[in-house]
């Protein structure tokens, strides 16, 4: 059924009784052409474009759990495209182009909201380093402006500009950033692909690469043996477990990374805003709740769950840039798993086994990516060639020196 | 998380800060093949289970440490220094000539 106002009308109508299940829950078949393994929101736009720009219908996406049970729906929402390096700008910009047509494309409801992403800076040279990464951005044709004091205290008046530590100076300031309805947007591509001819599969971990002389001919899985000509494996947070099935490892260590939701207010906030001097990000949810989080914890942990030294890090950042968080009390808070990568940038690219493909070292980052990621991982899938924007993403930059660290922090993945 | 410092006893993470993996042995003599540098600096096991970690305990001993925490749920194993699990992995390769 497609989505239309009109379709509301006439569904309340009949009495909303006509409403069909958003997507099949098909049996696994004996055999595709294409496997994406993980059915986040990496995997599921990877599966939506395979099947619309490349023609593949017969295509499975493979979840160990339920649809968009990982980070696509544990992250704060924000989309940004304001990077620093070549390698990485037309790769974001791209996906936040993709963003912008999102809704219509997929016909889902994904609250993409344009409310502008706002870095604050608090020294003389943190906003000679922000106006270097402004110009940057616009060289790529990626909208960017500088503000001053007074022209960020317009736009959020509320922040503690005198802090004697770290006064504001300014901001530099994306329009076209935002945040996107995080959930839906798994949904919605879940959505679009199934009605493709996408087989969407839950409950069903890969639980072995079946390899024949160097080539992937199909995955064991919790629901039998499926075999594939071309497998495509999209499970940040976990992607040095199924790599090491088929026996590689990666320059990769999964880390945990918390994020909180206030109760609900009223309209509060009507941007996304980060400190500069520690690291901080915060929105505010159509629900009302403030969305917020900070650094990652910092040591390797498949755990889904963090520590209290880094809630209290993060409850110190907000204190920082706006007291008047201290009357608010915290809702909720959860952990995430990141692929934390080497050089703090991701990978989309072949591996050394023929026709496995691996989508994976988002650190924590990777939600934004979401529609590009999925573009260029269908596109190298395929075409078995990377994508121009995604062109920088190799497996073997690392070897090869050709890193993309945008903090400079080096081969320490805790730092980036 | 709780830290069982072989010389200060049970302290707060908070006072330790993480380096990674104990377990990468950087090779020796500046005639190692670039591959295994490479397998050095950026290759991990990132094992879901035991994983055998360096921590310094930076607000206290300033001794480094070898921890060994499961990575499913923190739970803390074992602590021991790393110069002695160093000492101890050199006699195990029989490297005393390095």
């Amino acid at each position: 059924m497609r989505y239309s106002a009109f379709a509301i009308v006439r569904e309340a109508l009949r009495g909303n009784r006509h409403w069909a299940p958003v997507w099949r829950e098909p049996e696994p078949k004996p055999a595709y052409d294409i496997i994406i393994v993980g059915g986040g929101g990496h995997g599921l736009a990877t599966a939506y474009y395979l099947a619309k720009e490349h023609g593949y219908a017969n295509v499975a996406v493979l979840e160990k759990g339920y649809l968009g049970s990982g980070n696509v729906g544990r992250n704060t929402t924000i989309v940004r495209s304001n990077y620093l390096l070549p390698g990485n700008l037309p790769f974001y910009e791209w996906s936040m182009k993709l963003w912008e047509g999102l809704e219509r494309d997929i016909n889902y409801n994904a609250m993409v909201s344009q409310r502008g992403v706002l870095n604050l800076y608090h020294s003389d040279a943190q906003r000679d380093a922000f106006a270097r990464r402004g110009n940057a951005m616009r060289l790529h044709g990626v909208d960017a402006e500088l503000l001053g004091r007074d022209e960020v205290r317009r736009l959020v008046p509320f922040l503690d500009f005198e802090n004697g530590r770290f006064p504001i100076q300014g901001g530099l300031r994306q329009p076209r950033g935002g945040t996107v309805r995080h959930d839906a947007v798994a949904w919605g591509y879940a959505r679009a692909a199934d009605r493709r001819g996408v087989d969407l599969i839950q409950n069903c971990e890969v639980t072995g690469l079946t390899i024949e002389a160097g080539r992937i001919v199909g995955v064991e899985t919790t629901r039998g043996a499926i075999r594939a000509k071309k497998v495509g494996v999209a499970v940040a947070g976990s992607s040095s477990r199924v790599a090491a099935m088929a026996g590689l490892r990666l320059p990769i260590e999964s880390h945990v990374l918390q994020a909180f939701a206030s109760e609900a207010l009223k309209p509060l906030i009507d941007t996304v805003v980060t400190f500069g001097a520690g690291h901080f990000y915060i929105s505010q949810s159509d629900k009302g709740g403030l969305v917020f989080g900070g650094d990652i914890d910092g040591y390797n942990s498949y755990a889904w769950r963090g520590n209290l030294p880094i809630i209290e890090d993060v409850m110190e950042c907000a204190m920082a840039i706006w007291p008047g968080l201290g009357r608010l009390r915290v809702l909720r808070h959860w952990g995430g798993l990141m692929d934390m990568s080497m050089d703090g940038s991701p990978i989309i690219d072949r591996t050394p086994i023929h026709g496995l493909f691996l989508n994976a070292g988002w650190c924590y980052g990777g939600f934004k990516a979401t529609p590009a990621s999925g573009w260029c991982f269908a596109h190298l899938i395929a075409t078995g060639e990377p994508h121009p924007h995604a062109a920088a993403y190799r497996l073997d930059r690392f070897a090869t020196g050709a890193v993309i660290d945008e903090k400079g922090a080096g081969a320490q993945p805790n730092l980036h | 998380m709780r830290i069982p410092c072989p010389h200060c006893g049970e302290r707060d993470v908070q006072e330790f800060s993480y380096l990674g993996d104990a377990g990468v042995v950087r090779p020796e003599g500046s005639d190692a093949s670039i591959a295994a540098m490479h397998d050095y600096v950026h290759l991990r096991d990132n094992p879901a289970g035991p994983h055998r970690e360096l921590w310094y305990h930076a607000a206290g001993c300033h001794a480094w440490l070898v921890v060994t925490r499961d990575t499913r749920t923190h739970a803390i194993l074992s602590a021991e220094s790393a110069r002695a699990a160093g000492l101890a992995r050199r006699v195990a390769v029989g490297a005393g000539e390095a």
